[in-house]
Order: C-alpha cells, then sequence, then structure tokens
C-alpha cells in the first residue's frame, strides 16, 4: 500500500480530517503523512486497526522555531507615467511549531516503515498533542521523553513525566533556542 | 632517616625503617576501591583487575559493594549531572584515608560530552580528585599506571607536620556538600572549596 493510498484511506476513513503529504525531497524519498492534531488518535486507530500498521518502532520530536520567509513579487508601478516592472521582497515571519514523527511498521504485512507526524498550534503556550500511547504502548517512553526533552504535552498519556532530567528541571533542551547554564570556564575564558 | 646511612646497614644485613614508611607500606599495598562503574570506562576498570592485567599484583584486589568498606573511588566513566549526587553522596559514606581516581575524558572533563546539557564537566567540581588520567577510554595500563601514581603519593604522605594530608588535618573536610538538582541544572554547579576555577586562578 503507497502512501498516497494510505492518505486516502484516511482521508475517506476520518470526516473532517486533513492528511497532507510531507516530501521529502532525498533520494531515499521516505515522505510522510502529517495529520492534524484534532483527527490524530482516530487516524492512528485507523492505521494500527485498518491498514494494520500494528507496531510503533520510534518516536522522535522536532523542532522548528519561527523563521523568516522571504518572497519576492513582480508588482507593476507607475513611476514618472510609464508602467515598470518592479521586484519587491516581502518579509514574513513563519510562526515556529513543534512537531512530532512516529515510525511505524506492519508485523503482519511485513512492511514499513510509515511515517506519521503531528504538529502543535506554536512553540509557547499551545504544544498539546494527543498522546498515540493508547494505540501503540511502545510510544510511552519516548512520548514522555519528547515531553521532557521538548515540551510537547501529550494528552491522554497514561504517565507524562520527565523521564532523562529530573523533576524540577524547567528548561527543554533539545530545543533549538535552549541555552546551557553558563558553567564551562574554558568558554567564559574564551570570552574573555 | 638518612638515606645513606640506611643504604650502608642494609649493607650489613641490617634493615631500618621509620614507623612511617612501614606504615604507608601497608597503605599503599592494601586499597580497597568502590565496586563503581559508570559508563565504558568501568569496562577498562573490569578487565584491569581481571587475570589478564591483574590490579591484584598491587594489592587492590578486593573491590568491596560498599562504600564503608572501601578507600579508593574509581570514577570511571560519564558523570551525568542526574548521577552527581550520589556520586559525591558515595564518597561522603567512605572512610578516611579516601582517595579518588577520576579514569577517562568524560571523569575529567566532561568529555566529547562537555558541550551537552546533561552532563558534569568534571567530577573535580565536587570531590577532591587525587589522580587524573586521560583517554577515552584509558587502556587498563593507564589505569595501573594511575593506580601506582596513587601508591607513591601514599608513600609519601607525612603523617606529622604541615604538609600531612588531609585526612589527618582536623580542621578540612572529609564530607562534602551534596550539590542538589536546580532549575537548570545542578545547585551549586561545583564546590568552590575543591574545584580550582581556571578564570578565578587568573583573576587571582
Amino acid at each position: 500500500m503507497t502512501l498516497d493510498e494510505i492518505r486516502a484511506r484516511l482521508l475517506a476513513g476520518i470526516p473532517g480530517s486533513q492528511v497532507e503529504m510531507v516530501v521529502n525531497g532525498s533520494p531515499s524519498e521516505q515522505n510522510s503523512l502529517l495529520v492534524d492534531r484534532q483527527h490524530g488518535l482516530k487516524a492512528a486507530l485507523l492505521l494500527r486497526d485498518q491498514i494494520q500498521l500494528d507496531y510503533c518502532s520510534n518516536v522522535t520530536a522536532v523542532d522548528w522555531p519561527d523563521r523568516e520567509k522571504t518572497d519576492k513579487v513582480k508588482t507593476k508601478q507607475i513611476v514618472d507615467g510609464v508602467e515598470k516592472e518592479i521586484e519587491q521582497t516581502i518579509k514574513t515571519m513563519v510562526p515556529g511549531y513543534l512537531e512530532v514523527v512516529y515510525h511505524l511498521f506492519s508485523m503482519v504485512k511485513k512492511t514499513g516503515p510509515v511515517v506519521l507526524r503531528m504538529r502543535t498550534a506554536n512553540r509557547t503556550d499551545d504544544v498539546a498533542l494527543p498522546s498515540l500511547t493508547p494505540v501503540w504502548r511502545s510510544a510511552e517512553f519516548q512520548e514522555r521523553e519528547a515531553f521532557d526533552l521538548f515540551g510537547i504535552v501529550f494528552e491522554g498519556h497514561p504517565d507524562l513525566r520527565r523521564i532523562l532530567m529530573w523533576e524540577g528541571f524547567t528548561d527543554h533542551p533539545m530545543r533549538k533556542d535552549y541555552v546551557p547554564p553558563p558553567e564551562d570556564e574554558l568558554e567564559l575564558l574564551g570570552e574573555q | 632517616m638518612d638515606q645513606d646511612l640506611k643504604t650502608e646497614l642494609s649493607k650489613h644485613g641490617i634493615f631500618a625503617t621509620t614507623f612511617e614508611e612501614l606504615y604507608n607500606w601497608g597503605r599503599k599495598n592494601s586499597v580497597w576501591p568502590l565496586t563503581f562503574g559508570l559508563a565504558c570506562c568501568a569496562i577498562e576498570m573490569i578487565a584491569t583487575t581481571m587475570a589478564r592485567y591483574d590490579l591484584a599484583r598491587f594489592g587492590a584486589e578486593v573491590f568491596r559493594p560498599s562504600p564503608r568498606q572501601a578507600d579508593l573511588m574509581i570514577v570511571s566513566g560519564t558523570v551525568t549531572k542526574k548521577m552527581a549526587p550520589q556520586v559525591v553522596r558515595l564518597y561522603n559514606q567512605m572512610p578516611e584515608p579516601k582517595y579518588v581516581i577520576a579514569m577517562g575524558a568524560c571523569a575529567i572533563s566532561g568529555g566529547p560530552f562537555r558541550d551537552g546539557y546533561n552532563v558534569l564537566k568534571g567530577i573535580d567540581r565536587f570531590i577532591p580528585v587525587d589522580v587524573h588520567i586521560p583517554g577515552c577510554p584509558p587502556r587498563p595500563e593507564a589505569l595501573i599506571h594511575a593506580f601506582m601514581a596513587l601508591q607513591d603519593q601514599i608513600s609519601a604522605q607525612q603523617l606529622t607536620g604541615e604538609s600531612r594530608p588531609r585526612h589527618l588535618k582536623r580542621e578540612l573536610p572529609s564530607e562534602f556538600p551534596v550539590p542538589e538538582f536546580g532549575e537548570h541544572g545542578l545547585e551549586p554547579p561545583q564546590n568552590d572549596e575543591v574545584f580550582h576555577n581556571p578564570l578565578k586562578v587568573l583573576q587571582g
């Protein structure tokens, strides 16, 4: 079953869902499916029960910080009575988000991986995603890791605690804007 | 005692020594390390104790699983910030006189993980280290060399006088504060009484 067919099955099986194909341009062409977070749990259940993707081998996350997008737009303006085509560059800020990535395999059909992605609304206050631990039990610790290191809150997770860092630690070290505490004397020496 | 006189006497079959030498000779040949491994360096430490390298030749074959019975801590491997309080606590529980060998790049400086967020940048930030061994991991020969360097240190220790070691000075501490988990890292990030901060050394 190709990824396009899986996408069609998801769109047909879950009314109102949005499933995008995220194209990977590298030679491996490992494309992935991006599911909107409102329908993430339903999509996961469909993938497990109907498409027999019964094994989740890996859960990880990606931090996409806010970035500046430059577009070149050609507009026609009248300069000194003559119509000219002027190229303008417009810079817009694209808000960042956190993305969680699941690698799914089928032990029954011996196929895979199917890569499933979900994105949060932003990186600050709306960082909730549905937990897929009720669907694939193997996601439990790795979702805790994504919660610990990226700060993604998994709703419906049975035991969402930090797993690598200690309780009381407030940072999320794998985020791109994380700054470790200034305790490296040799680096401080280099700055002086 | 005069070294020339001692040599001269030994030529006539008379063995002369001091109580201090005899005492240190006994101590240095019976060092009991703590059974304690943190990462891949521990594998080399284990190899050192086994038949091929045989640390028993130096009197250190008895690895004790309790800190109360050990007098050498071989910090063999990466000390994560989550593990550091337990390492300091184990050191505090060891009876005096006690010694520390920091084995490998991680234990002496954080090694390849120095720029990370979760690894302590050297165990000498919290406890006094007697011998540092570089290497990733150091070979068993390097650990044996470090052990022999420690033996030399022990046999050179004076039991009286101003230059006597830390454990014989009543005013110096034998226990060190255990760091606590803070919001961004360990609190405090180092023990300034133990750690020779290169920034402060340069600034005087």
